[in-house]
């Protein structure tokens, strides 16, 4: 049976999501006090340091993972959808592997300017990988697609065959680059989201809520697409349009984060996965619950990423993966239990 | 009012599928399909409903082309229930037959309320809340075809309704083979036309208005079962030899083997 109502879920995620904010504003390598922190927010600066600290570096990095675990999230359960796959992630349509073939050519050609080579505030491995991400999504979508349509099976295949590509020519950038380019690379492709500015927060802001206004319009095509294609078009369903409109705002998702805050692995695979054990597979509820989970799990991770190892920082990846892994095997083996 | 294909023929990598098939399905009847494994049968539906373009021929609901139907006015007067369905992913029940009410827009209660009564109709009310990925086969459709129902649940203002069924008893014991011809014939009181792949002869020949015979592609002979169903042409399609007696009840034909 399933545990949860798809509202409770809802509801008790809104509350976990302000809590873990809060929280997240007061930990790290300076602790500020809740109090301090609450009145700095209202505008009632403590100190000075304390603005600082909380409007430049603590604020827009939480708000970067909020958004981008949403849209890893929300887009990881269109994928799973899509595939008709419940362990498909969006890293499926190449995006992430031609991401990071893009963020990696930038550093190994472009090193010397990475540092000072702003391009409208965003670093050039950031372009870089949005291209590279954008790029690999658009040759996967041309390679499974015929005149009959999109070939899920072809795409997923296609989406492989680019992965080991990228992953090749990945490889062959490293064995090419000095020691200190290799640390940037392999950095990078741990996603990290300690560089957030306002700029990008914005960015990836508007990303998020384009994708929160638009997914919802395709939730019951993607319920009926789970019982395959052809039964969706009988249900009176524009396959082939719900199809490339999805593949389009995830490839734009997914390619904006992973340009902003590099590899982030697992929210997208495995947190629609724990939602719809939760909750059930219905798109209407799946969607928006996964958003919030990712978030939630992003900012708490975040927070972590921050104080296991004072005064330095774990690249938030790391924390995704070494928080979530765990809590998924025991959702699998609790599910083994009640079968 | 019908669901119709006028000489269509079907071509693919080097076979005739299907050749020169004309056939009425008439609003109100029955229309069972018959004929050997790999005889056109499937195709045949796949034409009907849009899943492939015919080669050559045309295909048309209620007297306009099937092409030109808007994909969601077509969904509302024409459902159809596969051989099989690949849902893997845990639905309730009721979830389930609740897609078929995707084309519809009446209310999240009316819409329960179908949904109930569909699930009733087919004797799955117990499997409400139940998980889909848990069910056995015969379980399994009844819920799809509850879900067709449920697509047709209503009359619609754009025609009469069509519901074209591919083997939708071939999971069912003696019991729900019989609550499925006898939903198949109150849907068709109410003015529904259907059409259905049935692999039983027997079963065919008690529910059909028109039984057509299927014969490497094209159609071997179509009409009323009593005058379609002859030991000879058994023997020609099937290669088997057989009896036609009467049924004493239904006074229907009774192909024994």
């Amino acid at each position: 049976m399933r545990r949860f109502s798809a509202q409770s879920l809802i509801w008790a995620l809104a509350i976990l999501l302000p809590v873990a904010v809060l929280i997240s504003l007061v930990v790290g390598t300076v602790n500020i006090s809740l109090s301090d922190a609450v009145s700095t927010l209202v505008g009632k600066a403590a100190s000075s340091q304390t603005e600082t600290i909380l409007f430049d570096i603590r604020l827009p990095r939480i708000l970067m993972a909020i958004f981008v675990g949403a849209v890893l999230a929300s887009t990881g359960a269109v994928m799973q959808g899509l595939f008709r796959n419940p362990l498909a992630d969006p890293s499926l349509i190449g995006v992430s592997s031609g991401a990071s073939v893009g963020a990696s050519l930038m550093i190994v050609t472009a090193g010397g300017f990475i540092q000072s080579g702003a391009l409208v505030g965003l670093s050039l491995v950031a372009v870089g990988a949005f291209i590279g991400g954008f790029a690999a999504t658009l040759l996967v979508y041309r390679l499974a697609t015929s005149g009959i349509g999109t070939s899920v099976t072809t795409m997923l295949l296609a989406g492989i065959a680019i992965g080991a590509l990228a992953g090749a020519l990945n490889s062959l950038l490293s064995y090419f680059s000095d020691n200190d380019m290799l640390r940037q690379i392999s950095l990078w492709q741990m996603g990290n989201l300690s560089g957030a500015s306002w700029l990008k927060v914005s960015l990836m802001g508007a990303v998020a809520l384009l994708l929160m206004l638009l997914f919802p319009r395709d939730s019951k095509a993607l319920n009926a697409l789970l019982l395959g294609e052809s039964e969706a078009r009988h249900l009176g369903i524009d396959v082939q349009r719900v199809k490339r409109r999805l593949i389009v705002l995830t490839a734009l998702g997914v390619g904006v984060s992973v340009a902003l805050a590099g590899l982030v692995g697992f929210v997208g695979l495995i947190m629609p996965h724990i939602v719809r054990l939760a909750i059930g597979p219905d798109h209407r509820w799946l969607v928006p619950a996964s958003a919030l989970a990712g978030a939630t799990l992003l900012v708490i991770a975040d927070s972590l990423a921050r104080i296991v190892v004072i005064p330095a920082e774990l690249p938030t990846g790391i924390l995704t993966a070494l928080l979530g892994a765990p809590f998924f095997v025991a959702l699998l083996l609790q599910q083994r239990k009640d079968v | 009012m019908t669901l119709s294909a006028s000489n269509i023929s079907l071509h693919l990598s080097g076979f005739d599928l299907l050749r020169n098939i004309s056939l009425e399905v008439e609003a109100g009847q029955v229309t069972a399909i018959v004929g050997p494994n790999g005889a056109g049968k499937s195709s045949l539906l796949k034409v009907l409903t849009g899943e492939m373009p015919p080669s050559q021929g045309d295909v048309s609901l209620n007297h306009r082309p099937l092409e030109q139907w808007p994909l969601l006015d077509r969904a509302q007067v024409l459902a159809v229930l596969p051989q099989h369905t690949l849902l893997n992913f845990p639905f309730t029940a009721d979830e389930v037959v609740g897609l078929g009410r995707i084309p519809h827009k009446t209310g999240l209660a009316k819409d329960s309320q179908i949904i109930a009564e569909a699930l009733e109709l087919v004797d799955a009310s117990y499997l409400q809340k139940r998980f889909y990925t848990q069910m056995s086969g015969g379980e399994k459709q009844r819920v799809q075809l509850a879900r067709v129902l449920a697509q047709i649940w209503q009359p619609s203002h754009l025609g009469r309704q069509f519901l074209v069924l591919d083997e939708p008893t071939s999971a069912f014991d003696l019991s729900h083979q019989k609550l499925t011809l006898d939903i198949v014939r109150q849907l068709a009181d109410r003015g529904v036309g259907v059409i259905m792949v049935l692999h039983d002869l027997n079963l065919a020949a008690r529910c059909a208005d028109n039984l057509v015979v299927f014969d490497g592609g094209v159609i071997a002979a179509q009409g009323n079962p009593k005058e379609v169903l002859t030991e000879q042409l058994i023997d020609k399609v099937f290669g088997v030899k057989s009896i036609i007696a009467q049924h004493p009840v239904t006074k229907r034909p009774l192909v024994i083997t």
